[in-house]
């Protein structure tokens, strides 16, 4: 059985006094693809972010490849190397060039050669289709081609998991297609392992492994994703469905 | 005979201190804004970190510099600390201390105000990628600041030496003590010669000043016009 890469245990999160997250318990194996879904509101920006350490938990544990994370800052800054992240909103850093911002994990948290650094990234740029944009600064660049630099972005660390939260939400509908192909891909060439937020419920269907349904902070069902699909276990991801037109 | 105003600024070296008094007030000025600046971006950094009593004394300096106006800070400076400390001071000195010390409190709150400007979103994916909180300032913060901050730098800088003016209260040999004394010496010969002497210090501050603003001018324009675009 292919290793775990991330477990989840007791996780229980508060903002101030609201309790956001209640006894979250799942794990995710090499490979695997995880979609995260629920109604907007129900956790999964705030679950995924406890994951990567951007956002403090109260309870529980998240175990990274074996070993229970002692939340430290320190600690965190090593596993954000390895757990890439994409976000909804472009966030390319404006003052570096496409290159520049690709290269800046590599080549100075992880100190690879700068060469050897490049070459990657060149390689990664080629993948997603803009090879040509390495010397423009990111207001050149259109949303979708923004996002598919902040993927190669992530990529350029060689993380063990890409955490992927609503990376279309804000594109025009004309460019969401790029860069979902690309996190397809991802999926089925690279065999990555990843969690991944999406409204784009046919996109879920297509490469979900496993669903993760979440509402009100609680993971009512985690099913595998050609049945959740079909046959939702819960009533709530029914109704969910439903609402999402699909 | 009556002697055309114009031509104290001709006579002996007249012109010559004119210019050194210049070179005096420039040299205090470029000094203290260096250190200021340099101090001032230190200061601004440690003001956006979450130590609270860092925060508070940081604060304190600041508000002290800007509200005692700075010709009490320079009498404060220049006759009371070194008769109370014990500390003795150059004129001169005092004057880039002075200087330097106001400069570095307004700039850390330009620094301040442009760091926590920056989009929470630019920190988040800085950490996203691993970056130490050294690393988020020195590559993500610190140069978005900047553009940000940039007139707001220039204009501060056109305000210190604009208040340099001030320097002759503490007997510096700045340019507009040089040209006191040269308006006194020459009053019987040159009765006009008052509105020469200040008209021609009137033109030297003015260009050094004035491109400044105008810079600072134009780039706040750029920096709307991109952010609007
Ligand atoms: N920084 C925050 N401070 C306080 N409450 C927050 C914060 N971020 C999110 N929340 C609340 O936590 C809940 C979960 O939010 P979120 O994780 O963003 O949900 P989702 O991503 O599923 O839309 C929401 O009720 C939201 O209002
Ligand atoms: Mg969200």
């Amino acid at each position: 059985m292919a290793k775990e890469v991330i477990k989840v245990a007791n996780l229980e999160k508060y903002y101030q006094k609201r309790h956001v997250l209640h006894e979250i318990n799942f794990s995710i194996h090499e490979g695997e693809v995880v979609t995260l879904l629920g109604p907007s509101g129900s956790g999964k920006s705030t679950l995924i972010r406890c994951l990567n350490g951007l956002e403090p938990y109260q309870k529980g544990d998240v175990i990274f490849n074996g070993e229970k994370v002692v939340p430290t800052e320190k600690n965190w800054q090593q596993i954000r190397q390895k757990i890439g992240m994409v976000f909804q909103s472009y966030d390319l850093f404006p003052n570096l060039t496409v290159l520049e911002n690709i290269l800046l994990g590599p080549v100075k948290v992880q100190h690879q050669s700068r060469e050897e650094a490049k070459v990657n990234a060149e390689r990664l740029l080629a993948q997603v289709g803009l090879q040509d944009y390495e010397n423009v600064y990111p207001r050149q660049l259109s949303g979708g081609q923004k996002q598919r630099i902040a993927i190669v972005r992530a990529l350029a660390l060689k993380p063990e998991l890409m955490l992927f939260d609503e990376v279309t939400a804000s594109l025009d509908p004309e460019m969401v297609r790029g860069v979902l192909n690309i996190i397809s891909n991802l999926a089925q060439d690279s065999n990555m392992t990843m969690i991944v937020v999406t409204h784009e419920m046919n996109f879920a269907q297509q490469i979900a492994d496993r669903v993760l349904f979440l509402e009100d902070g609680h993971i009512l069902e985690q099913t595998k994703g050609d049945q959740f699909f079909k046959q939702p276990q819960t009533d709530r991801a029914k109704a969910f469905l439903e609402s999402m037109d699909f | 005979m009556a002697h055309s105003g114009i031509n104290v600024l001709f006579e002996g070296r007249n012109l010559i201190r004119l210019f050194g008094g210049l070179w005096t007030t420039i040299e205090i000025a470029a000094v203290a804004l260096i250190l200021g600046l340099i101090l001032g971006v230190i200061l601004g950094v440690l003001r956006t970190f979450q130590n609270r009593l860092l925060r508070v004394i940081l604060r304190l300096y600041l508000e002290f510099f800007r509200i005692i106006p700075t010709v009490v800070l320079l009498f404060l400076f220049y006759y009371i600390l070194p008769k109370q400390m014990g500390l003795n001071l150059l004129a001169n000195e005092v004057a880039t201390l002075v200087f330097a010390l106001w400069t570095a409190a307004e700039m850390s709150d330009i620094v301040r105000g442009a760091l926590i400007s920056v989009p929470q979103h630019q920190r988040e994916s800085g950490m996203a990628i691993g970056l130490s909180r050294w690393q988020l300032y020195r590559y993500v913060l610190i140069p978005q600041a900047v553009s940000l901050e940039l007139p707001a730098t220039i204009n501060l800088v056109t305000r210190v030496i604009k208040t340099t003016s001030l320097l002759m209260l503490i007997s510096v040999m700045d340019v507009i003590n040089v040209g006191q004394q040269v308006v006194e010496a020459n009053n019987q010969k040159y009765p006009t010669g008052v509105f020469w002497v200040y008209g021609i210090i009137f033109v030297m501050y003015f260009a050094i000043d004035y491109p400044l603003s105008w810079w600072a001018k134009r780039m706040d324009k750029k920096r709307l016009e991109r952010a609007n675009g």
